[in-house]
């Protein structure tokens, strides 16, 4: 069992990257961001068999494809904490000249980062292909994707789920990011989801809810069962219930802060409720 | 002359690859007879992923193939290839730098019975606006073959677009294929006819038409249409100082506006261009649209003697 104490004072200081670089530029996606900080912490410096030494090809390590691309800060934040790259280019995030792109991309050449993703959708199409891929090296490592609920919206997100079950795409772990929150409202404002496990057993997936998505232990027990589950047969699904703006008092409980910056006074709330641990880049 | 279709070229073309090349792997969205995927199928079945209708999935899933190495070759009709999957292609393909081979057969009118929603005319133009990408339209089977076994060599995206209806086959089978570089089918003084795909051999019937009649042609193959062969374009247009464009394709974004573009900047020149005039195709006999269009032989020849009174 890895160090809770530990990631929990990662997880404090990913908050922290993630309204400050989205203060400085009055523009990014705080509320999905701090809802998926404690899953990403866990896949990244717990879950993951990976290299932050960086290679595309990644041959030999399990590999992760963020879909929902608008949640960038937390993914930049955690690929940075965990040594991709220097945590003090967390600064440059959004301004002229940087790697780290309102939505990631490989096309600025930042370690860590092996699709972009923003437009959205296509992430689980280009997990399922680095899955074939792997089976065709003899690399038993796991692709893991995360997405927005949402995001499931878009009809490629389906021809994927139906690939992937019915070609048996059994070392592909996709976690939904279960807020039920979009830019508009409520995803039963917007688009009722109906039953989200019914849909995916019925598209032959192996799904997992996980009721308590901001809960440390809770993450590491799902992604581990989510682990033993795979090389079976069929690709395992998560359904992940998080908070939007989770760790942030006032961002909690709407979904106002899906794509808005907090002001001064904001920031500095949101900072006396995360105390620094690791250091503020 | 004999007579082949394109398809089939990239079809030998994606064959020899698979025995001789291992990373090579193949997609198709249910269209593996159309796009003569077959044979590579039936020899590296574990190489081949039949994907079925979900054209976003292939293209989606052909960009993470390449993450450990392998190079996708995916196939399907040109409209499917293109404009039912440009965003996917636009941030999955192009922007994320994968080294995926998009190939789309049936491009164009001459897919022809099927009508309109499977003629795309539009293609060269979208995927020549996408950032690096390389664009090749090969003439024949014997190009289209060679063409197929060249992209496999070159890393990053490539859109190749070839046809469906049996066309001459008159390429050397021999003729190594360069990314890039034009080639040189016919001397003339009068005019240059810079043609691509299958209005290539129209262009050399048009050449000899005009011969008969006493105007000395040019005839060049522009295979790839970005990256543009600038150099042979400009010194072809020293000479003859009037060109005619030929492409079966709109005019708008298609060859013909490549080159004007070229030209307008670097040499000003009096340019007719053969092509789709901002319309929509229909159903029938593949030849037959081909006149009615005006994308064919006659065509080119009329374009030629109006362009060199306007020298």
């Amino acid at each position: 069992m890895p160090n809770i104490t530990e990631l929990n004072n990662t997880v404090t200081q990913i908050r922290r990257d993630i309204v400050r670089m989205v203060h400085a530029n009055s523009s990014g996606h705080p509320g999905g961001s701090l809802g998926c900080t404690e899953f990403l912490t866990v896949l990244y410096f717990d879950v993951m068999n990976h290299n932050t030494n960086f290679i595309m090809d990644a041959k030999g390590e399990d590999v992760f494809f963020l879909s929902n691309g608008h949640i960038s800060p937390v993914f930049y934040s955690v690929l940075a904490r965990c040594g991709y790259f220097d945590v003090a280019e967390l600064a440059t995030f959004r301004k002229l000249n940087s790697r780290l792109q309102g939505h990631p991309t490989t096309h600025e050449g930042l370690e860590g980062i092996r699709m972009a993703s923003g437009s959205l959708g296509q992430g689980l199409s280009n997990a399922i292909g680095a899955a074939l891929t792997k089976k065709l090296i003899n690399d038993d490592s796991i692709v893991y994707t995360l997405h927005g609920d949402g995001e499931l919206q878009e009809g490629q997100c389906w021809e994927a789920f139906m690939y992937a079950s019915a070609k048996k795409v059994d070392n592909l772990i996709a976690t939904i990011d279960y807020n039920q929150k979009q830019i508009d409202g409520s995803l039963d404002e917007v688009l009722p989801m109906g039953n989200l496990t019914a849909k995916l057993e019925a598209f032959d997936w192996l799904v997992l809810e996980e009721k308590k998505g901001n809960n440390l232990e809770a993450i590491i027990k799902t992604l581990n069962k989510a682990k033993e589950l795979s090389g079976k047969g069929k690709p395992v699904a998560i359904i992940l219930h998080t908070e939007m703006g989770n760790g942030v008092d006032y961002m909690m409980g709407t979904h106002k802060w899906h794509g808005s910056a907090p002001n001064d006074d904001q920031l500095a709330n949101a900072l006396s409720q995360n105390s620094e641990t690791l250091g503020d880049y | 002359m004999e007579m082949k279709d394109t398809r089939s070229g990239f079809g030998a073309g994606l064959t020899e690859l698979g025995r001789k090349n291992p990373d090579v792997v193949a997609l198709c969205a249910d269209l593996t007879g159309s796009l003569k995927m077959n044979d590579f199928q039936d020899e590296n079945p574990e190489r081949f992923f039949q994907i079925g209708i979900a054209e976003a999935n292939m293209i989606g899933i052909a960009a993470g193939m390449t993450i450990g190495g392998k190079i996708p070759f995916t196939g399907t009709f040109a409209n499917f290839s293109t404009s039912r999957v440009y965003d996917q292609i636009r941030q999955s393909v192009a922007y994320s730098g994968k080294n995926v081979k998009i190939c789309a057969s049936h491009a164009g009118i001459t897919l022809g019975e099927d009508g309109a929603t499977h003629q795309v005319l539009e293609d060269i133009g979208m995927m020549k606006m996408l950032p690096h990408m390389v664009v090749i339209n090969p003439c024949d089977y014997n190009q289209t073959k060679a063409a197929t076994i060249a992209i496999a060599d070159y890393v990053g995206p490539v859109y190749l677009r070839f046809g469906r209806p049996k066309v001459p086959n008159f390429t050397p089978t021999d003729q190594k294929f360069e990314i890039g570089k034009a080639l040189h089918l016919k001397q003339g003084n009068d005019v240059t006819i810079f043609a691509t795909g299958h209005l290539v051999w129209e262009a050399l019937e048009a050449a000899k038409t005009l011969d008969s009649e006493g105007i000395s042609a040019e005839v060049i193959n522009i295979h790839t249409i970005k990256p543009l062969d600038n150099d042979a374009i400009l010194k072809a247009v020293a000479n003859t100082k009037c060109i005619v464009t030929a492409e079966e394709h709109m005019l708008n974004g298609g060859l013909g506006d490549s080159i004007a573009q070229l030209l307008s900047r670097k040499n000003p020149t009096p340019i007719e261009m053969v092509g789709m005039d901002d319309s929509f195709g229909e159903s029938g006999p593949p030849m037959k649209l081909m006149e009615k269009y005006g994308i064919d032989r006659n065509a080119i020849v009329e374009s030629a003697k109006k362009v060199i009174t306007r020298k």
